[in-house]
This record gives C-alpha cells, sequence and structure tokens, in this order.
C-alpha cells in the first residue's frame, strides 16, 4: 500500500461520507451552513489523525480483548481536548455545533478507522490515512453545507450568491433539507461511480 | 491469569495517561474559557446599555434571582442590564438581554440564545426587529403582538416567538420595577 494510496482513500474511493456512510449524524445535523461543516470537519480530523496516530503506535502493546475500551479511551481524551480548546478559542463555532463536539467521540469514522487500519498498520500510514478520511469527511461536509446554505439561505460562507432579492427555500436548512439533499447528492455520485467502473 | 493482569494494566495506563493529559489542557484552557465566556455575556450587555464606563459585570447586584449588570456613567446610573427567558416559544428555551435606563424605557434588547425555526421564529434576533422594543416603558405599551391586540409587530408566518419574547420582556421589566429600591436605582442622578 502506497503513501499516496494512505492519503487519497479516504478523498473519494473511500470517502466516509459518500462512499462508505459513516458518520450520519453530525452530517445531517451540523450542515446548516458550509461554515459549520468546516468547523466539525476539522474537528472530526485532528481527532482522526491523533487517535490514528496513537492506536497505530500502541497497536502492539494494547491486548486484542480490551482494545476496543482502549481505542474508545484514546478517541475521547483527544474529543474532550477539542471540545475545551474550541470552547477557548472558537467560542462561537463551539456554541454553534453545541453538543456534537462531544458526540464525535462515537463517530463510526474515526472508531473505525483505528479498528480497521491504524490497529494494523505502522503510525506514517496512520497518520497518512486520518488526513485523508478526515480531509475527505470535511470536503463533504463542506459540500453538504454549501448546498444546504446556498439554496436555504441564497449565500455561502455567509457571501450573498443570489442577491438580495431570492426567496429562500427554508425546508433546506430545517432537518429534512439534509436528508433531502445528502440523497440527492449520494445519487449523482453512485451514477458517477456506476458510470467510471462500467467504463 | 497473566493475560488478564496485562488487559488490566494495560488498559488502567491508557486511563491514566488520559486523564493526565485532560487535566492539563483543562489547566490550561480554563481561564480563556472563562473569559470568552464573560466577553459573551459583556458584548450582550454593551448592545442592551446605553453608554458606561465601569464593569457592569463586576458592578452587578443580585435581587429576586435575577442579576442585574448597572452602567454607570459619570458618577449615575446610566442603565440596568438582566436576563429574561422564556420556555414558550416554538421550541425549547429563549434566553434575552434586556437594558433599561433609570426611568424604566427600555434601552435595547439582544437574544442571547434560541432554538426557533430559522428562517422563520429565528428573525425574531434580528437587530431590526428587537429595535421595536426601544423606547418602550411598562406603563404606557400594550405588551403583546398585534395579533393579540397588542403594540408589537409579530413575524410573517411566526407568531409564537415574538409572543414568547414580548412577554418575556415583559417579565423582566415587573421583576426589575419590585427589585428597582432594593437596587438603589431610584437614587437617579446621584
Amino acid at each position: 500500500m502506497s503513501a499516496f494510496e494512505n492519503l487519497t482513500r479516504g478523498l473519494f474511493k473511500e470517502n466516509p461520507v459518500f462512499r462508505l456512510l459513516l458518520g450520519m449524524c453530525p452530517t445531517l445535523a451540523v450542515t446548516t451552513e458550509a461554515v459549520n461543516g468546516l468547523g466539525m470537519g476539522l474537528a472530526t480530523t485532528f481527532v482522526l489523525i491523533c487517535s490514528n496516530v496513537v492506536v497505530s503506535l500502541l497497536r502492539n502493546v494494547i491486548p486484542a480483548k480490551v482494545r476496543i475500551p482502549c481505542f474508545i479511551v484514546i478517541i475521547a481524551t483527544f474529543v474532550t481536548i477539542v471540545d475545551l480548546v474550541m470552547n477557548a478559542y472558537l467560542h462561537d463555532m463551539h456554541k454553534t455545533l453545541g453538543v456534537f463536539i462531544p458526540l464525535i467521540v462515537v463517530n463510526c469514522v474515526i472508531l473505525g478507522r483505528a479498528e480497521a487500519f491504524a490497529s494494523r498498520n505502522n503510525p506514517i500510514g496512520s497518520l497518512l490515512d486520518g488526513i485523508g478520511m478526515g480531509l475527505g469527511f470535511t470536503g463533504s461536509l463542506i459540500l453538504l453545507g454549501s448546498v444546504r446554505e446556498l439554496f436555504g439561505n441564497g449565500t455561502i460562507f455567509g457571501a450573498s450568491i443570489f442577491g438580495a432579492g431570492y426567496n429562500p427555500v427554508i425546508v433546506m436548512i430545517l432537518p429534512p433539507g439534509a436528508f433531502i439533499t445528502l440523497g440527492i447528492l449520494l445519487a449523482i455520485i453512485n451514477r458517477l461511480a456506476s458510470a467510471r467502473s462500467a467504463s | 491469569m497473566k493475560d488478564i493482569a496485562r488487559m488490566v494494566i494495560v488498559l488502567a495506563i491508557v486511563c491514566l495517561a488520559a486523564a493526565l493529559g485532560l487535566s492539563k489542557i483543562y489547566g490550561m484552557t480554563k481561564a480563556p474559557i472563562a473569559e470568552a465566556m464573560r466577553q459573551e455575556k459583556l458584548s450582550a450587555i454593551k448592545a442592551v446599555l446605553p453608554a458606561y464606563e465601569n464593569q457592569p459585570d463586576v458592578d452587578a447586584a443580585q435581587s429576586g434571582g435575577v442579576t442585574y449588570y448597572i452602567g454607570i456613567s459619570g458618577g449615575s446610573v446610566t442603565g440596568v442590564a438582566f436576563e429574561v427567558s422564556s420556555m414558550q416559544g416554538y421550541s425549547g428555551l429563549i434566553t434575552a438581554m434586556v437594558g433599561v435606563n433609570p426611568a424604566g424605557e427600555v434601552t435595547g434588547v439582544r437574544i442571547l440564545s434560541h432554538a426557533e425555526t430559522p428562517g422563520l421564529g429565528a428573525k425574531f434576533a434580528d437587530e431590526g426587529y428587537l429595535a421595536m422594543f426601544i423606547g418602550k416603558n411598562l406603563e404606557g405599551t400594550n405588551w403583546a403582538v398585534r395579533k393579540d391586540g397588542g403594540d408589537f409587530d409579530q413575524i410573517t408566518g411566526a407568531t409564537i416567538s415574538p409572543r414568547a419574547l414580548v412577554s418575556a420582556v415583559k417579565a423582566g421589566l415587573e421583576g426589575f420595577n419590585t427589585a428597582k429600591s432594593s437596587l438603589g436605582i431610584d437614587r437617579g442622578g446621584e
């Protein structure tokens, strides 16, 4: 497995949101605006990179039977660090993301990568895998957030796209809008992927 | 047996390291978090009070379970800010900061937190909407939304959130009136 493959796997081929359908809770809940997607994505990326590296470093020390509790303790530690640091220095963002920061602990992407990749590979590979998966997750959240913000509020990252006369489709920033957007994006991506494998 | 001992030791060491690391980070972020919370409150106080020169969160007084943040300029009280809240909104708790001058007129209202519907009820947090509270007092105002025969505009498609806010501000003003004497605001220009 090459370093390049470790890094890019999470971006497209095994994109956690659009290909693996993992981590749906934060994906659906916080993507009302692009900037929220970015904040959530980067917080998750930090946890993913740190937990991947630490799990990989300890992979020969941790007995197989207690590996899941160990992984969860490691992940929870990094999530708490993110929670505290964001509260201190990115207070507004922390307020917007609210309970979904602590909930990064139960994001399947993170435990999934610890179990499926970091516990079997060296720290460098795990680091690259964490970066790739994290950026793939972040990119997906920004994409979802941008689409929802564009139609729900007429802006992307707060910049007006449709002008002041635009009548927003409010359902897009309500919970149903998350499912509608995700469904349509998944359909498009599945279509593109199947067209690619056919050719 | 040897296996179990190893499992216990490894798990204990992992937890210990996690606890040590977290206590370190907690110590480092404790002061910045408290400061961020204070700034958040101060910026709301600043938005609702007339100009002041003191630190209203230091010159604060408790009365009837409410904290009153007192703004002072040139030795006299320019206004008092306090938090009001309502559970009568469309979803969850609404909290707002309200400022009044010593004459009992509202000098500003800011929403601190809410969970109203984005694009509908949430519009009540817009500065333009909240501006209509300015200058209102308890005696000369009918504290209800227009739909209920009062003096306050509702928002198209969302009457519940403004209704909750209006009654919360009114209740806050009544509380302030009762607390006034114990706060020493009646002194006015002294």
